[in-house]
């Protein structure tokens, strides 16, 4: 548990922005705002594979010739990134600690299932991500990736997208990190609107159907791409890479 | 109605405890919850063996001494009841009930199934008074307030302080009950003068207290006596995020 200062007098407020429980709560609110945010633009960078080969490798070169941007956006999701697991794992800690002894029987009234199993999916996410970076981004699980160029000379993302999802054990752990991440997004997004104060009794069901659509429509869209591919709707192009 | 008890018994803070089995017999179906141990009580004194220790005060469901999680759930499950208030035909004949202290880190266990929860009270203290105006009791309705105002900030002030929101809560949080406190007085005029230090004490002290993080599982209200409703944890995480910004 951390140890958390006194306060007899007024408390602190620089240092309770942080270590307070509800600074705490408020600090994975906007790491995670953040990079649910890099998720939705993700998506709509991914779903370009729909509109052909020429197209997703443009916006992917478009990207490339950006490096201040790519960097400053890559930067923030890292640090958000490790930010949020980094806490979020002291958190789960934090609070088993809270209820040393346990009960012997456990019950369940209302807590939902995503809002339990937060820690779990989170942690799926979080390896997945890794292994996501060392697969697309950084080519390091397949590095025969690294040498595929289209016509116009331009790093061919097309292909390694269709070719990475051919594979089926790719795809099907792909679209269980998917899972993860949705039902993660499920609690998360009433959880945040919860943590900045803006719920009450009659928005907390529109939250929590908001929360549902976009992790549906995350889902969906996200998990389109390697079905598409096994499929066969979306193909390697013809006459080579 | 017969049923079988299995009931945490410890014999102070310093000592592990268990659970024991007990036989509740005869037992009306009217009586409550309370009731029923009572009589599982003078059956221990007259085989000689200690009662179980339970706290206990109007047995109307408004004081918020009664504690006991009953099948893991504090109070019993029965929406809005109080242990005081659980009657025993909430159970079928026959059953086998577990009854277990509240557990926290923050409420430890005094004997069997008391525990101490002055955590609460010292959260109570750190919000500290409300300025009032010396003199005469005011007119009546020389304050107007807005019905809906005063509806809710009733609501949040039908807090009993009993517990059941750490005891519920995953992670021993205790959200629901600072946050009653908070929103009763900061929806009302008389809270205003003290709004924006009271909810930065209530909360430093609640932390301090060392009661969990508050991660939105909402049980603490599913098993509130008196329905308490999460929307408090809203406005008081409002009222947090302006007394830090100010």
């Amino acid at each position: 548990m951390s140890t958390v200062q006194v306060s007899s007098g007024p408390a602190q407020t620089s240092s309770m922005v942080l270590s307070s429980s509800i600074g705490k709560k408020l600090f994975m609110a906007a790491t995670g705002l953040f990079m649910s945010l890099f998720v939705l633009g993700h998506l709509v960078g991914n779903l370009q594979i729909f509109l052909g080969q020429d197209q997703l490798n443009t916006y992917a070169q478009a990207l490339k010739d950006l490096p201040a941007l790519t960097w400053s956006v890559r930067t923030v999701m890292f640090i958000c990134l490790v930010l949020h697991v980094w806490r979020g794992i002291q958190l789960y800690f934090e609070n088993r600690a809270s209820r040393p002894v346990r009960y012997h029987v456990n019950a369940t009234v209302q807590a939902s299932l995503a809002s339990r199993t937060m820690i779990f999916t989170g942690i799926g996410i979080f390896l997945y991500v890794v292994y996501h970076l060392l697969h697309y981004t950084f080519i390091v699980t397949n590095p025969q990736y690294a040498g595929l160029h289209d016509a116009l000379g331009r790093h061919d993302v097309y292909s390694m997208v269709v070719l990475g999802f051919q594979n089926g054990w790719i795809s099907a752990v792909y679209v269980l990190a998917m899972l993860c991440l949705c039902y993660h997004l499920t609690h998360a997004i009433p959880s945040f609107f919860q943590t900045l104060g803006l719920n009450n009794d009659k928005t907390r069901l529109r939250f929590d159907i908001i929360g549902w659509l976009i992790a549906t429509v995350i889902f969906i869209g996200y998990t389109m791409i390697p079905v598409a591919v096994l499929l066969k709707l979306v193909i390697l192009p013809e006459g080579g890479m | 109605m017969n049923f079988t008890l299995r009931v945490w018994r410890q014999k102070n803070a310093r000592e592990k405890g268990c659970l024991e089995t007990y036989q509740a017999r005869d037992i009306s179906e009217d009586m409550s919850f309370l009731e029923m141990l009572d009589v599982v009580n003078e059956n221990l004194v007259k085989d000689g063996i200690e009662p179980i220790h339970f706290d206990h005060d109007c047995r109307e469901g408004i004081c918020g001494a009664c504690s006991l999680v009953i099948n893991g759930i504090p109070h019993g499950g029965k929406k809005g009841c109080t242990t005081c208030e659980l009657r025993m035909r909430n159970f079928a004949d026959g059953d086998t009930i577990t009854v277990e202290p509240f557990r926290a880190g923050a409420f430890p266990v005094i004997k069997d199934l008391m525990v101490d929860r002055s955590a609460l009270d010292r959260i109570m203290q750190a919000g500290g008074f409300v300025s009032a105006n010396t003199g005469g009791a005011p007119d009546a309705n020389a304050l107007p307030i807005k019905k809906d105002t005063v509806e809710s900030a009733m609501d949040a002030a039908a807090c009993i302080g009993c517990g059941a929101c750490v005891a519920a809560c995953k992670n021993a949080s205790a959200m629901l009950f600072v946050s009653a406190k908070v929103s009763h007085l900061a929806q009302l005029p008389q809270g205003q003068v003290e709004r924006v230090e009271r909810v930065r004490k209530m909360v430093a002290r609640m932390d301090f207290e060392g009661f969990g993080n508050c991660t939105n599982y909402y049980e603490c209200e599913a098993v509130c006596p008196k329905e308490i409703s999460v929307k408090n944890i809203a406005r008081m995480n409002r009222e947090f995020l302006k007394a830090i910004t100010k």
